[in-house]
């Protein structure tokens, strides 16, 4: 069974975000990384085309200058080969853009399976995924916490508002996992020396047959006129805990007539 | 006046209207001339009266989705009425598991994009304009849709408060969506329900919400935050950071990937205040925190902030609470 894998590479989380004052979008320039949410995929599928019995993991990816490094990581993680599809057609591209240039990555890879994350950290939009398995004719099963393969079909634990659902999808498949639902490995030394050997195809918009109109900034039909900061909230009152500060939590609990 | 037709998809629990749909009916009255509710599942002519009373002039059977998943087949009678020349010019969708669902292959289907996490919407000229968070709701974008074609909008619950009005008298005229050709992406299908066991009340609608983060240390002294909980009358919920860790369940995340709560009291012990976290809570009426590091950010939107250790201070809390009781 052959698994792709959507991974986004993102600025390092721990720095702060900022916005192009012109175009007002992500801006993506410097070192990026595998979005963390994504090492839960990358596992799942390695784990997946294990108990299948082999199979390769393909890892998926759209981002700027042919930027390599979050790919690298998911390669020593053990995946076989990736894709990155980086064109600076690209650039200002919306969720749907970025949907359909994954989609033709994913047709191009073979895959029986496609995983992602429910949503990347940075930009959180949360719709790729599924956008990818509707323009791909999938069936797709979003929130997965657990997910096994049985011979032609996967059977999903979906996350619901009152628990879970067991839920089973023919293959092929799109779906997508929640953090937890694996515990990633840590790449070995081994596997980050395997990884720069590992084949990683750099391909274009053209190549992919997609119309450069269609995608980026001139594809784009949603602009932002606007960003502001979000009205702040006012810290309260500072107490150092001296072995009796839950006595000041009950005392507000009690004025706000909670308890 | 914004925009003619607005619809807004209503997704029951358990045959009953959440509050999420009747907070979009309520604001789309505001920006439409038509207001139709899109409702889907067994028997929608019994919650047709009630969506009239919050201005639905219509209500849209997208049919029984029987056991499938939701997403495929509403996205598709959406787009199939589209295509008929049927369309509103706009759509609100409350971001919930289903909800998003249908936003992203209705975005496909109609080659239109989506925009998330949308907080606020207003009338601009003959169009829309919407309010959403990014970087964890630290800041707000402010955003419209170009060229042809309905504007997708996911809005997170509680931007809006729901209030009756701008119906009609009776039960509003319930019709049928046409269906879409689906071919292979509707066989997903749900084969089991499981409920989690789960006493109190519902994270996104308690009146005081009791969450615990990585401060605890381990999943064990989470059984802490489940007591408080319950001796305050509440629900008890998590940040990204222990759901993560396999603490928790999922549905236990109150934040920018989780839930979005407004209690009356939102008591946060060990959570440091991550963007990611804070875009869900820092709407509550009264924040108390928690955390032994006093440069946690969750102080700076706390009204009430205890700098001490949670082992500590909880047991404390839990014998003081008990005590009164």
């Amino acid at each position: 069974m052959n698994v792709a894998v959507c991974v986004k590479q993102i600025p390092d989380p721990a720095a702060p975000p900022a916005l192009d004052p012109v175009t007002k979008n992500l801006v993506r320039t410097g070192k990026l990384i595998l979005d963390d949410s994504d090492s839960y995929g990358v596992e799942m599928a390695l784990q997946l085309a294990e108990a299948a019995g082999g199979g390769e993991v393909t890892v998926i990816s759209m981002a700027p200058g042919g930027e390599t490094s979050g790919l690298r990581t998911a390669l020593a993680m053990g995946a076989a080969k990736a894709i990155l599809v980086s064109d600076d057609a690209l650039a200002g591209s919306d969720a749907l853009a970025t949907a359909k240039v994954l989609a033709a990555a994913v047709r191009r890879s073979g895959a029986d399976l496609v995983l992602a994350a429910t949503e990347s950290t940075d930009g959180y939009t949360g719709t790729t995924p599924v956008q990818v398995a509707e323009l791909l004719g999938l069936p797709s099963v979003t929130f997965a916490k657990k997910v096994t393969v049985d011979g032609s079909s996967v059977r999903v634990e979906r996350q619901t508002e009152a628990g879970y659902d067991e839920v089973t999808c023919p293959l092929p498949a799109l779906v997508t996992v929640t953090a937890g639902v694996v515990e990633p490995r840590y790449p070995s030394f081994k596997g980050i020396m395997a990884a720069k050997s590992k084949p990683l195809e750099q391909l274009t918009v053209a190549d992919l047959g997609i119309d450069a109109g269609e995608v980026g900034a001139a594809g784009a039909r949603q602009v932002v006129v606007d960003v502001a900061a979000a009205e702040a909230r006012a810290s309260g009152e500072i107490v150092v805990d001296e072995g009796d500060a839950h006595e000041r939590i009950v005392q507000m609990l009690d004025q706000l007539k909670v308890i | 006046m914004g925009v003619d037709k607005i619809w807004v998809l209503v997704e029951r629990a358990d045959g009953k209207v959440p509050p999420a749909a009747l907070e979009l009916l309520t604001r789309a009255r505001d920006l439409a001339t038509t207001v139709e509710a899109v409702a889907w599942g067994p028997d929608v002519a019994a919650v047709a009266a009630e969506l009239g009373a919050y201005g639905a002039a219509a209500v849209l059977d997208a049919g029984d989705p029987g056991d499938a998943l939701v997403g495929a087949p509403v996205a598709g009678a959406i787009a199939a009425a589209v295509a008929l020349g049927n369309g509103p010019d706009a759509v609100l969708i409350a971001a919930t598991y289903d909800g998003r669902d249908i936003a992203g292959r209705l975005s496909a289907r109609l080659d239109r994009p989506v925009i998330t996490n949308v907080v606020g919407l207003e009338a601009d000229g003959d169009g829309l304009l919407s309010e959403h968070g990014i970087f964890g709701g630290t800041q707000v974008a402010t955003a419209r849709f170009t060229g042809a074609g309905p504007a997708l909008f996911v809005v997170r619950p509680k931007s809006f408060s729901a209030e009756p009005g701008g119906g009609s008298e009776g039960a509003p005229q319930v019709r049928p969506l046409p269906s879409g050709d689906l071919g292979s992406t509707n066989t997903a299908a749900i084969v089991a329900h499981h409920a989690e066991e789960r006493t109190g009340p519902k994270l996104d609608e308690a009146d005081v919400v009791v969450s615990g983060g990585r401060g605890l240390g381990s999943a064990d002294a989470y059984a802490m935050i489940d007591e408080l909980a319950k001796l305050l009358g509440g629900a008890p919920g998590a940040s990204r950071a222990i759901v993560d860790a396999g603490w928790v369940p999922y549905a236990y995340q109150v934040g920018q990937t989780g839930k979005t709560v407004k209690p009356t009291v939102y008591l946060a012990c060990g959570i440091s205040g991550a963007t990611q976290h804070m875009v869900g809570m820092k709407n509550a009426k009264n924040i108390i925190a928690v955390n032994k590091d006093q440069d946690a950010p969750i102080f700076t939107v706390a009204d009430l902030g205890i700098v001490g250790d949670v082992h500590k201070v909880l047991p404390k809390l839990i014998e003081a609470l008990k005590a009164r009781s």
